[in-house]
């Protein structure tokens, strides 16, 4: 396909190798089991992988900084989202919460004060994520904070693969010959943002901004890019980064 | 409830059958869906497959097949498919697949089983069919039975209220700005609780009297009281009220008891507005019984074409209060002949007594009492066998003339097929109406029957009763062992078909054409009733009702088990659908027909119609069935 042709060569980490490598040294038992569990292998179709959509809802967009507010995922497949199998966690930041974020985030303070610590959380989200490659939108935001939560909770360095639904829009909307000509011609670039994204696949608007709505969000969008760009035996090496 | 499983229940809730759910079924069922997404033009279900979730469509479009291919539906959001499998053997009988891009939430067996059992609103959607359909009909018939007319809905607005310190003078201007003919007299409470009321503002009245515009006349100016007198000390002694939810006729009763021709209307014990007699004699001048009366009072076909708009109000009030398709097509019917009747006796007034007895004869909906608000006229005379036409047939004519212009002076337009009695092949003497009976039935063929077909629906209107009674017997004698006959009509009431449904703002064809609008006589009333005169003829009834045709084909065999009542439940939804758009273009000030634009129709209606469109179509199957041509005839295309 062009668009692949002309994304930019990436080195990635070979996954599998990598978390079997953490899984022998790593000294937190939580984060042993989730590397233990391991990541499918690059060369499995993507309708054959275990899929978990994966959204936080964070106080800003630097992870050293700002705070989780909230996660939600939901497990799935490239044929269906397992709603039923959702979990949610609110947990309490470390630093107040301004009233701005709270509205955008409908969570108040009440849930906000009796929240437990990422702390608590963070066992049962790493079991929950266990062998299931997680897909996310933008992924700047999801790897980043949940790996500056395992060195402050955990002691230790938490890295993993994802699907970023967003970088796959960009490779067809930012990357490709056609995009690089709209930019030539200085038209606007067609936004990848969540909901327009999904809007570009006849996907249903939601009222965003709940974790674990937009990790549906997430799920139904990676469905419908895969039905309308790839085939369905398209390798999850093609696609995560 | 989780804020998260909001946006899947708003959704949901919107549509058929949950939107009737209780909350926490709903929220059950918007937490427990999966999710999936089809790309347009690939399988959602595959025939045969195995079946155990209750799909739902989230966004897109999704066509569903017969097993042989044939397109059986096409399904927009909102939409359910997959419960006819749910409910048999878990295999896929209709296959489905994505027309758009399309986004499904599939419900899981035991939720579904679970709202079956809880709710039985939701099962009686999903049954398909007769049950649907009956509990449709059946809920349309307890609106009705409860079907009195409550005397708020003749209030149009608020009561003047004055304060009993007020002068009269006062009094006077507020009524008068208020372009009203009474007000109310309000006081401070005293311990009597029984008309003491709060206002908006929170504050206690008693309702202490009413004020019309003769206690001015008979009180103020007859007795020479001041303009500064309160209007406090007008007020008689006894004030007569009623409650909003009393009846009209309860209203009405009330006046004439009491002699009064305003009566206050209170809702427990706060004002709602003022009744006044005329509003009542209004409101009863629209019903049919009283149309009906008025037309017999007519003395010239002028005035009776003054009644046509009346007719209409009529018309409009039947429906509002809840009748159903039978009431309204037997009053219309009814109303219609009396025209007729009325028309006729003018007639003869004018020209005289005839010169030999006749019967004059309706045909096709007038005759099967199913008239509706758009319809023309057709009708006949039978003569006497003494008629001579060089001596006697200018008086017909000028009789049948007279009769057909002032009809359609009264709003039933001439007949474009000319079965009217002007028509001199259809002013005949009995004997040669027999000789016409016989042919049609002996010698059959489908088309010369397709114009002579609405002669099957025959009843007298006036005159000799007994002549057209001889010829329904004649047909109901002979109709009965004359397959050829009963084959060709079979043929002609399998011209015209049903669509298959509703998609979005579309009529959907069978062959997945989408139209804007449908003509449910066409389409809907007119096939069923025709292939139920088919039924009728082949048993020998007499009936000519379409619903008293079905009483009688079901003492016979002739039907399968319930294939009657899903008939009779079919015709009723097809029937009311019509009525009622027809009732919408009068309220919208627009000429009523017979189409009805898919917008216009609610989702619970488009359910029920579908199911209608399908009992048509598969009774039309058996008809083919049921009454074959034989071979000798091979002339037919």
């Amino acid at each position: 396909m062009l668009s692949h042709r002309l994304s930019p060569a990436r080195s990635l980490p070979d996954w599998p190798a990598y978390l079997a490598a953490r899984a022998d040294r790593v000294s937190s038992p939580e984060l042993a089991r989730y590397f233990a569990a391991s990541c499918p292998t690059p060369d499995t179709p993507i309708d054959e992988a275990p899929l978990v959509a994966l959204d936080l809802e964070t106080t800003g967009l630097d992870a050293r900084r700002h705070d989780i507010v909230s996660i939600g995922l939901v497990p799935f497949t490239l044929g269906r989202i397992r709603w039923a199998e959702r979990r949610y966690w609110v947990v309490r930041p470390s630093r107040p919460l301004s009233s701005e974020s709270i509205t955008f985030h409908r969570i108040t303070h009440s849930e906000i004060a009796e929240a437990p610590d990422l702390a608590t959380v963070l066992p049962e989200l790493l079991e929950a994520m266990a062998g299931r490659l997680a897909v996310v939108h933008f992924r700047h935001i999801e790897r980043p904070f949940l790996d500056e939560a395992a060195r402050s909770r955990l002691g230790e360095e938490l890295r993993f693969p994802v699907i970023d639904t967003m970088s796959l829009e960009a490779r067809r909307h930012r990357l490709s010959l056609w995009a690089r000509f709209r930019r030539w011609m200085r038209r606007p670039p067609v936004s990848i943002r969540l909901s327009d994204s999904r809007a570009r696949y006849g996907l249903p608007a939601y009222q965003g901004h709940h974790a674990l709505l937009d990790a549906l969000a997430t799920a139904e969008l990676l469905q419908a890019q895969i039905a309308t760009h790839y085939r369905s035996q398209a390798t999850i090496g093609e696609l995560w980064s | 409830m989780e804020v998260e499983l909001l946006e899947i229940r708003q959704h949901m809730s919107r549509f058929p059958p949950f939107e009737s759910l209780s909350d926490d079924l709903l929220d059950a069922l918007a937490g427990q869906v999966e999710v999936g997404y089809f790309k347009a033009g690939t399988d959602i279900l595959v025939l045969d497959q195995e079946l155990h979730e209750l799909c739902y469509i989230r966004s897109g479009a999704v066509e569903v097949y017969r097993r042989n291919g044939d397109l059986y539906n096409r399904l927009g959001e909102g939409d359910i498919f997959g419960h006819f499998s749910l409910l048999r053997n878990h295999r896929v009988r209709f296959p489905a697949r994505a027309l758009e891009d399309t986004l499904i939430y599939f419900i899981p067996e035991p939720l579904f089983h679970k709202l079956c059992e809880a709710d039985e609103h939701f099962a009686d959607f999903v049954e398909l069919g007769r049950p649907r359909m009956a509990a449709a009909v059946e809920q349309h018939k307890q609106a009705n039975d409860m079907m009195i007319t409550r005397v708020r809905k003749l209030l149009t607005r608020y009561p003047v209220m004055i304060e009993a310190a007020t002068t009269v003078q006062q009094a006077a201007r507020q009524i008068g700005e208020a372009q009203a003919s009474a007000a109310l007299v309000l006081d401070a409470p005293d311990n009597n609780p029984r008309y003491t009321f709060t206002d908006s503002q929170d504050r206690p009245w008693k309702v202490c009297g009413i004020l019309t515009d003769s206690d001015f006349r008979t009180r103020v100016v007859a007795e020479g009281l001041s303009p500064d007198t309160p209007v406090g000390e007008l007020l008689g002694e006894r004030l007569i009220t009623i409650q909003s939810d009393e009846s009209v006729h309860e209203a009405m009763l009330c006046m004439l008891r009491n002699n009064i021709h305003h009566l206050p209307v209170l809702h427990r014990r706060r004002p709602v507005g003022i009744v006044h007699l005329s509003d009542i004699i209004r409101y009863e001048t629209h019903s049919s019984l009283y149309l009906v009366s008025n037309i017999f009072h007519q003395s010239s076909a002028e005035g009776l074409a003054k009644l046509a708009p009346d007719v209409r109000a009529a018309f409009v009030r039947m429906v509002e209060d809840g009748a159903n398709s039978q009431m309204v097509g037997s009053a219309l019917s009814t109303i219609g002949r009396s025209f007729t009747r009325r028309l006729l006796e003018l007639a003869e007034e004018e020209l005289g007594p005839p010169p030999v007895p006749y019967c004059f004869m309706v045909n096709g909906s007038m005759a099967r009492n199913e008239q509706s608000i758009v319809t023309d006229q057709d009708h006949a005379l039978v003569l006497s066998d003494d008629f001579d036409a060089k001596r006697h047939d200018a008086y017909f004519l000028a009789l049948a003339e007279r009769v057909s212009d002032g009809l359609d002076a009264c709003g039933y337009p001439y007949c474009k097929g000319e079965v009217m009695a002007t028509n001199a092949k259809w002013r005949q003497p009995l004997s040669v109406w027999k000789r016409y009976f016989n042919d049609w039935i002996d010698n059959p063929t489908p088309e010369r029957l397709l114009h002579s077909s609405i002669f099957f629906d025959l009843d007298s209107n006036y005159g000799e009763e007994a002549y057209v009674e001889q010829l329904q017997d004649l047909v109901a004698k002979k109709a009965p062992g004359s397959p050829l006959f009963l084959a060709a009509m079979a043929r002609n009431a399998l011209n015209r078909t049903p669509p298959l449904g509703f998609f979005r703002t579309f009529v959907m064809e069978k062959d997945g054409k989408q139209n804007n609008s449908i003509n449910l006589k066409r389409r809907g009333t007119a096939p069923m009733v025709d292939l139920i005169r088919v039924h009728a003829l082949a048993c020998g009834s007499q009936a000519q009702n379409s619903f008293e045709r079905l009483d009688a084909i079901g003492n016979t065999q002739l039907l399968a088990p319930g294939a009657g009542e899903k008939l009779r439940y079919a015709l009723e939804l097809i029937a009311m659908a019509r009525i009622r758009h027809q009732v919408i273009d009068i309220q919208q000030d627009r000429m009523p027909d017979n189409n009805i634009e898919p917008e216009n129709v609610e989702d619970s209606e488009r359910h029920n119609l579908k199911d209608a469109f399908q009992v048509l179509s598969n009774a039309q199957k058996f008809l083919k069935y049921r009454y074959p041509m034989p071979a000798r005839t091979g002339r037919s295309r």
